[in-house]
């Protein structure tokens, strides 16, 4: 019986190896099987996690970054990944957590947020995002003749593109 | 756990809302990241396409009645040439002889051009350009005579110095794009004496059949729409004066001393002073009988997936042109890595990997500082590799795509530290879900070209004939057969359907592909050879559309498939291809329009909409 579920465990492994190192490779600019260390929160997240910066930071203080240049060899990477994965750590957050997120911020539960306070929000609370988040976020979510934000349909709009086109989905 | 906690502490007594961004920050960076990806490799399968055809395309090279001349045109402009020396040099003989025989009508409301040209000139047909007026074929031909002229006069080698001006710009691949040229010319002015500019090759796109796009260059030769004015004289005329201007662009530029730019890169043989001595203009002459050889010597090693090497001496004639032909082949095709070495190219099929003990055995033979090379799509519109020594500027925005990449060009002043300005001429930017159709529908269209391998490869797994196989195996198959070297199993819910079992149902990848227009009497296999090939017919087909009038006749076209396919190999019956032939025939004047002809060979997802007309 021990045997099987081994056997069943070394299949699950191999299985979850393949899917990083392809992942991986796409980000691998010179196909050399190294990555730039910022990519890696891109890859940990384009395998189906999701971390904070701060744990993206403590992940990599697992994971040995070659200088000059701060690379990431796949080697290094892929026990380190492949035990976050096993684990089932940085599960994704359910929607309706989300939908939440923003009604809370919603200080007068119209359904909408103005530029000004999501900006004020996501830009001073959190993990702060870098000013070209922040814009980049704006250009897609808020409606540009008003410059709100319409949270229910931006969350189903972008929740509904990643589901359709999940990899590595069943 | 020090750093969350620090963390919490700092949040709890500041506004109660911001547990809650961290919650969206998160999510939202967790939704750019898989769009990062999707972008990613929505670019790979691009550019593994890409270069899977550029392979193709040189294959096609030595059927005998190829005219080299014709790939040349479409194919192999990949020479740097400085693009400031002009105004000053058109000032005597220009070509009168075209104004004697051309007369341009009173009707004609375009630019009128008068030689030498002058800044008002080139302002003119910048304007005229931008608004979409035409050219007459007159004017086109005295600028292209006036720009051999000029470039007969240069050496194989320009050398530029910036003492004279304070800044030299450097752009890389346009492949056409002449949105590009306009914003660099509106953000960075026009060429002159005092804003020095080099253009770094791959002017014009690959593989169009028409020369509709010409691009600004040498002085500020005008690329347009030529239609109307122009009688079927004169596109011969265009396309031979053409191909001879661009038979006399030089090879290599070099600033300072210190400065190399070239199209692709080096190899470990490259030779600078044996690039400068050359008869640069000769040698696609000699790369005609040339290529005869080397291909039947790589086609076999492509064959059996060895990349492409040397000829061995025992099957080729030794050959001093072989020398010059490898010297430029290197110096166009070339690509840098990073591991150390110099080693065949195997994805463009010449040329080699070159790494940076290379580029510093180079620098230190010839005294230089930076090599900047263009060849190679960039999604920032360049990078910077072997330690800064290398620089691959890439110029054409939204190459593959609307929102697929930025381009960029480089600003060289006196102290030969570069600067780089990134543009994007779409306002469209980061579309993720177009480029990734658009990439899948061009995968969608290989897997379908190879239909018959695939399916051998998938049997071969299928040992119990039940039409699953694990998702492994299926990866395997498909990198076995199409060697794109992609993400399989990333694309795999893109491509197959799969069981609740895991496994994948792999006659699914055929389901809802099929041709745009159902030809009747075609074989199966008839139509996915037509398809796996349908660029290099086209080639083929403007050959022998000697008049471009876009009709070929039966016979033409069959002698044409049966050469074809009998040197690549592959059998066909003839009966088919006559019915085949009489069923495209739509109006039966015994002539066929072979642009429609090429369009019924287009693979359609059931699912994609039609393209309104």
């Amino acid at each position: 019986m021990a045997a099987r579920e081994e056997k069943g465990e070394d299949a699950l492994v191999a299985e979850i190896e393949k899917k990083i190192t392809e992942t991986f490779e796409v980000f691998d600019r010179e196909s050399n099987k190294t990555v730039d260390v910022r990519e890696i929160g891109c890859i940990v997240r384009a395998l189906g996690c999701f971390p904070t910066e701060a744990e993206v930071q403590k992940l990599l203080e697992q994971i040995e970054v070659e200088e000059p240049g701060g690379f990431v060899h796949l080697e290094h990477f892929l026990p380190v990944m492949t035990k976050v994965l096993l684990d089932k750590r940085f599960q994704p957050i359910p929607e309706d957590v989300i939908l939440h997120a923003f009604e809370a911020l919603d200080e007068n539960k119209c359904g909408y947020i103005t530029k000004d306070d999501l900006v004020k929000h996501l830009t001073q609370g959190g993990e702060p995002f870098t000013q070209e988040e922040m814009e980049d976020m704006l250009a897609v979510a808020l409606d540009p003749e008003t410059d709100i934000l319409h949270y229910r349909d931006y969350r189903i709009k972008l929740v509904v593109d990643e589901t359709k086109t999940f990899p590595f989905n069943g | 756990l020090t750093c969350i906690t620090n963390s919490k502490k700092k949040n709890s007594h500041s506004d109660s809302t911001h547990p809650t961004a961290i919650l969206i920050q998160k999510w939202y960076r967790f939704t750019m990241a898989r769009l990062e990806m999707r972008r990613r490799y929505s670019l790979s399968i691009f550019q593994s396409i890409e270069y899977a055809d550029e392979q193709d395309q040189l294959q096609v090279c030595d059927l005998p009645f190829f005219l080299f001349n014709y790939t040349a045109v479409n194919n192999t402009f990949l020479f740097a040439v400085a693009g400031n020396q002009g105004y000053r040099k058109l000032n005597c003989s220009p070509a009168k002889k075209f104004e004697k025989k051309i007369a341009v009508p009173d009707s004609y409301y375009g630019p009128r051009l008068s030689f030498p040209l002058t800044v008002e000139d080139a302002n003119a047909l910048l304007h005229a350009f931008r608004n979409e007026q035409l050219l007459h074929a007159r004017y086109v031909l005295q600028l292209l005579s006036e720009t051999r002229r000029v470039l007969k006069e240069m050496p194989n080698i320009t050398h530029l110095s910036t003492s004279y001006s304070k800044e030299i710009t450097v752009c890389g691949d346009l492949h056409g794009n002449l949105d590009d040229l306009l914003l660099i010319f509106y953000k960075n002015g026009l060429p002159s004496e005092q804003n020095p500019y080099v253009f770094n090759g791959d002017f014009v796109d690959r593989g169009k059949n028409s020369m509709e796009i010409l691009i600004i260059l040498f002085i500020l030769g005008v690329g347009q729409e030529i239609s109307e004015y122009i009688l079927q004289d004169h596109w011969k005329q265009i396309l031979s004066l053409l191909r001879d201007v661009f038979s006399w662009l030089p090879l290599a530029t070099i600033i300072d001393s210190k400065v190399l730019i070239l199209h692709g890169g080096i190899s470990d043989t490259t030779d600078l002073d044996f690039l400068n001595a050359l008869e640069r203009n000769k040698v696609r002459d000699h790369i005609h009988v040339r290529v005869i050889f080397q291909h039947v010597a790589g086609k076999i090693q492509h064959i059996s997936a060895s990349g492409f090497t040397e000829p061995s001496g025992s099957n080729l004639p030794p050959d001093p042109a072989l020398k010059e032909w490898k010297q430029i082949l290197d110096i166009l095709w070339s690509d840098p890595r990073s591991q150390n070495g110099c080693t065949p190219n195997k994805c463009r099929g010449g040329g080699c990997y070159f790494g940076p003990d290379v580029t510093a055995k180079l620098f230190e033979r010839y005294n230089l500082k930076m090599l900047i090379r263009s060849h190679e799509f960039k999604p920032e519109g360049y990078e910077i590799s072997h330690d800064g020594k290398v620089i691959t500027i890439f110029s054409a925005s939204n190459y593959y795509e609307e929102g697929s990449n930025r381009g960029a060009y480089i600003k060289l002043n006196p102290e030969l530290t570069p600067r780089f300005v990134q543009y994007q001429v779409s306002k469209l930017t980061r579309r993720v879900g177009t480029i990734e159709s658009s990439a899948l529908k061009s995968l969608r269209e290989k897997i379908y070209a190879h239909r018959s391998e695939l399916i051998s490869a998938f049997a071969q797994y299928d040992t119990n004939g039940t039409g699953r196989i694990s998702v492994n195996d299926w990866a395997a198959a498909m990198e076995s057969v199409l060697q794109l070297e992609l993400p399989w199993r990333m694309l795999r819910s893109q491509l197959a359907q799969m069981n609740p079992d895991g496994e994948v149902d792999f006659m699914s990848c055929f389901y809802d592909l099929k041709m745009g227009q159902p030809i009747k009497e075609a074989q199966p296999a008839l139509a996915e050879t037509l398809c796996r090939y349908r660029k290099d017919l086209e080639i083929i087909f403007n050959i022998i559309d000697k008049d471009h009038s876009g009709l070929i006749s039966l016979e033409e076209f069959s002698q044409t498939w049966r050469l074809f396919t009998s040197h690549l190999g592959i059998d066909i019956q003839d009966d088919s291809i006559d019915k085949l032939v009489l069923s495209i025939d739509y109006n039966k004047d015994g002539h066929i329009d072979f642009n429609e002809f090429l369009e019924a060979f287009h693979v359609v997802h059931r699912l994609e909409k039609k393209a309104t007309s």
